[in-house]
């Protein structure tokens, strides 16, 4: 890469040709303060602030927008830059409201904390300020245009990163506004990120308005479990309560964006949750002490045929001591595919997003089979995106795309034959496959949900084999979950042969379900005694027999597995409420009540159990990684029926207990989840 | 904003679809650009379905409709036409008069009395504030900046026409011929003079011959 040297402020530099100013500044660590320029975004250059002095150059450069050249002289913090910069915070306060005291940005404003070093301590404006309206942009961002500066971040982040080019700048001038133009929620599953970028005030959380300032907030690092990508988020608590969730930065995975589903249906956290045990006496259910409850369970062990069955959400402690109770219970009939869900457990390639997330950068041809990552990731869809915009991806897709995936895409059939087709050498798309350096093919859970989930698995891979795809350097071999709780599952061999459907159909009489409310209630026999275990009153509670309230993923610290075989581990922010109780404690406790003790008394304890029972989990994080061993999973691809594939999410914001009992998530399925009209125009 | 008449109802169209003599046009002008860059033909757009709303309807406005079908046309989000079309003046994106009225009160036609025209305007129109439309929805006055014709000054553009070297009962004649049916005149001054050349014919190079 060709470089180039500069002095700034009297260092020498040296960075790679075509970097800006900006960043050439930054990599000597001076701090250029900005509106407008993100580093995500394309440049805009059109707030001003990040002004410099140039030498011979006739007046002050704004660094954002500036390309470097050989032997440019730089000063970042003289007299005229200080003044420069004091004029354009000036003419940005013209406008802006001093209404800081009743502003939700209040304490993490970048125009606040800039103008601490810029504002001038008095205004020198005496004229009329601007007023502009509101507008109204969804249930989910709330908006005081006012205090809009209009940096364009948020028209760039719609259009660059959401694909939805809904926002613009209308007017102009003194009557530039930020708006839709029509009055409509924007259509976004990324639409919180907008409250991030926005550095002022202007765009806010409509559920979080005037609900807490930041410094009261203590900040936890966890993981997101609403979905299997695993972003890494920050949970802002206070007291008992969550109050927020943020992205934390991770170039590998969700670079600085977040799902709205994962921001928002926190206030799910607060409702509908189970906050004692019950027991089910006479057909109904009652409160109970945990006692109670646990001889309740007690004495329905002896002799009963127990099977278990592991939720979305949980975390894998939890998980791995269920199984280890079940082993003591003697028992092995455990799953976590509550769906039955296809998979090949023999080899872990055979049910991970193997390409990684940030292979997608590099991926020059991209298949999705029964898979809209739109609903299924929307952080992961936003990055194929990007590769789209950067270099055209060509995309195909097999099954109903039921909604714009934000970029192009060719519609290879909806059936799940036309797998088929592409292994034959007629195919246009397969000859783009095969053409690729870097194809990726991406099984849904859409395609695993069905009877011959096994087959199209199959088929995938060997096409994936086929095209090139499965290289010493690479692996384009993926399976994107869904439940964030899968992969951890799998890899701990919380499984039995035969799926869900044989373990029921087999005949349990006492299943213990982890968090577990998507499987077929009907499908349980009517006789079964059921324990639920977990925290929200959803589907499983309903039909528990005896209920035993967990700690949801805030409340406790828990090791998680992303679709891309990724080990993350989070922090509890609060506790779980009323007797609630971390859910591994819960097992842990029940084991030595049935007098089977589980051979853990402390998290550690139990993680050292982890990692003997699967090394993987041992590594946090990702090593990517090619693949030699060529044979694929077990499955006939001549099995594949001729139907359609449908998408395994139906409704993006109601997909689990959490945001089934959020009232912010039900508003926005209202709103977005609506049976679209055909298209007007 | 103060508003002289409420927007009708039954003014804002519900749908938009380019006419015969449109479609003619944006063949021709989008043939100027270059394949796939066909998008840059938004302002001709622009300006092609702001003429067919005037020929259909008498009022020269863009209607959301018609903002759509030009995103339509061109492949582009409807919100890259909005902001285009809102940028600029000549595109009115609420209904105008049959006749709109641009007064310029920039300093060089205000110098040379574009008060006068104003007020004869309102005298004649009955209009009292800016962007307001008469009772009877003939005129629209809208007050504009610099139209580029202060060697003429004072400028009154009436729909596409510039009206030059105005003064208060030229203009009052004008629009009262307009009131009681008459057509527009040519463009152009209203003294005797060719285009900006001195009034009553040349005064200098006289002696220049050929």
């Amino acid at each position: 890469m060709a470089m180039v040297k500069l002095t700034i402020d009297g260092e020498e530099v040296e960075v790679a040709a075509g970097s800006t100013v900006l960043q050439a500044c930054e990599q000597v660590g001076r701090e250029i303060p900005r509106f407008c320029y993100h580093e995500r975004l394309s440049i805009a250059g059109n707030c001003r602030m990040c002004l410099v002095e140039l030498e011979r150059a006739p007046k002050p450069i704004a660094s954002c927008a500036y390309p470097v050249a050989d032997g440019m002289v730089v000063r970042t913090d003289s007299e005229m830059v200080r003044q420069a910069r004091r004029g354009v915070m000036e003419f940005l306060l013209i406008n802006h409201p001093l209404d800081c005291p009743i502003c939700d940005q209040g304490g993490e404003c970048d125009l606040q904390d800039q103008s601490f070093a810029y504002g001038m301590d008095h205004s020198r404006y005496a004229e009329e300020k601007r007023a502009v309206k509101d507008k109204y942009l969804g249930p989910l961002v709330k908006t005081v245009m006012t205090r809009c500066i209009q940096c364009t971040r948020c028209v760039r982040f719609a259009t660059e990163i959401a694909g939805v080019p809904e926002l613009g700048a209308t007017a102009r001038g003194e009557n530039l506004e930020i708006t839709t133009y029509v009055e409509k929620a924007l259509t976004s599953e990324l639409s919180g990120n907008l409250i991030d970028i926005c550095p002022v005030g202007a765009l806010t959380s409509k559920p979080y308005a005037f609900v807490s300032r930041p410094w009261e907030l203590s900040k936890i690092d966890s993981v997101d479990v609403l979905d299997a990508l695993g972003t890494p988020i920050r949970i802002d608590a206070r007291g008992s309560d969550v109050l927020r969730v943020l992205p934390r930065s991770d170039d590998t995975l969700n670079e600085e964006w977040l799902s709205d589903k994962s921001r928002f249906a926190i206030d799910g956290l607060k409702r509908r949750r189970l906050d004692r045990p019950w027991v089910r006496r006479n057909g109904k259910l009652e409160p109970a002490s945990w006692s109670e409850a646990f001889s309740a369970i007690a004495q329905r062990v002896p002799g009963a045929r127990i099977g278990a069955v592991a939720g979305d959400l949980c975390d894998a402690e939890s998980i791995l001591a269920l199984k280890d109770l079940l082993g003591n219970l003697d028992s092995d009939r455990v799953e976590c595919r509550q769906k039955g869900e296809s998979l090949d457990l023999s080899r872990r390639e055979f049910y991970l997003f193997n390409s990684g997330v940030a292979g997608i950068d590099e991926a020059d041809a991209l298949l999705l089979i029964g898979c809209h990552p739109r609903h299924e990731a929307p952080v992961l869809n936003a990055r194929i995106r990007r590769r789209w915009v950067e270099s055209g991806l060509p995309v195909g897709t097999i099954g109903v795309v039921p909604s714009d995936l934000t970029y192009p895409a060719t519609e290879l059939g909806q059936s799940a034959a036309a797998l088929l087709g592409l292994h034959g050498s007629g195919s246009v798309f397969g000859q783009v496959l095969r053409a690729a350096q870097r194809p990726m093919i991406v099984v849904g859970q859409g395609a695993l949900l069905r009877d011959d989930g096994a087959a199209i698995l199959a088929s995938a891979w060997a096409l994936a084999d086929k095209v090139g795809a499965l290289k010493p350097d690479w692996n384009g071999f993926n399976v994107l979950h869904t439940a964030a709780s899968r992969v951890g599952a799998l890899d701990l061999g919380f499984v039995s042969s035969g799926g869900i459907h044989s373990m029921l159909d087999d005949g349990v009489d006492f299943l213990w379900l982890l968090g577990a409310d998507e499987l077929d209630f009907a499908g349980i026999g009517r006789r079964t005694f059921v324990v639920y275990q977990g925290h929200h009153g959803d589907r499983g509670a309903a039909r528990g027999d005896v209920i035993l309230p967990g700690a949801a993923y805030t409340e406790k610290a828990g090791t998680y597995v992303n679709t891309e075989g990724r080990v993350q581990q989070g922090f509890g922010a609060v506790v779980p409420p009323g007797e609630a109780r971390e859910d591994w404690r819960i097992l842990r406790a029940f084991s030595e009540f049935v007098g089977r003790r589980l051979p853990y008394d402390d998290i550690d304890s139990l993680r050292r159990r982890l990692f003997e029972v699967n090394p993987v989990f041992a590594r946090q994080g990702l090593s990517r990684f090619g693949i030699t061993d060529r044979r694929g999973p077990e499955g006939d691809g001549r099995a594949i029926h001729d139907s359609a594939l449908t998408p395994a999410i139906h409704d993006y914001y109601r997909t689990d207990a959490i945001s089934r009992a959020s009232a912010t998530m039900a508003e926005c399925s209202r709103i977005y989840a609506q049976p679209m009209p055909a298209a007007a125009e | 904003m103060s508003r002289g008449t409420v927007k009708q109802p039954e003014e804002v169209p519900s749908a938009f679809a380019f006419d015969l003599e449109s479609e003619a046009e944006i063949v021709r002008v989008l043939a100027c650009y270059p394949e796939g860059r066909q998008a840059s033909g938004v302002l001709p757009l622009l300006y092609i379905a702001q003429t067919q709303m005037r020929r259909q309807t008498g009022s020269g406005w863009l209607p959301r409709v018609a903002l759509d079908a030009i995103a339509g046309r061109l492949g582009v989000a409807p919100i890259r036409v909005y902001e285009v079309a809102t940028f600029y003046s000549m595109f009115n994106t609420e209904p105008v008069g049959k006749y709109h009225l641009q007064i310029c009160t920039t300093t060089p036609c205000w110098l040379r009395g574009s008060d006068a025209v104003v007020a004869a305007c309102r005298r004649v129109t009955g209009i009292e504030g800016w962007h307001e439309t008469s009772p009877d929805g003939l005129f629209t006055m809208t007050e504009v900046e610099c139209l580029g014709a202060c060697v003429n000054a004072p400028v009154l553009q009436i729909n596409d026409n510039y009206y030059e070297d105005l003064d208060g009962a030229r203009t009052e004649a004008l629009l009262r011929d307009l009131q009681s049916g008459g057509t527009l005149p040519p463009a152009g001054t209203t003294v005797e003079r060719l285009n900006s050349a001195p009034e009553g014919g040349m005064t200098t190079l006289l002696d220049v011959t050929g």
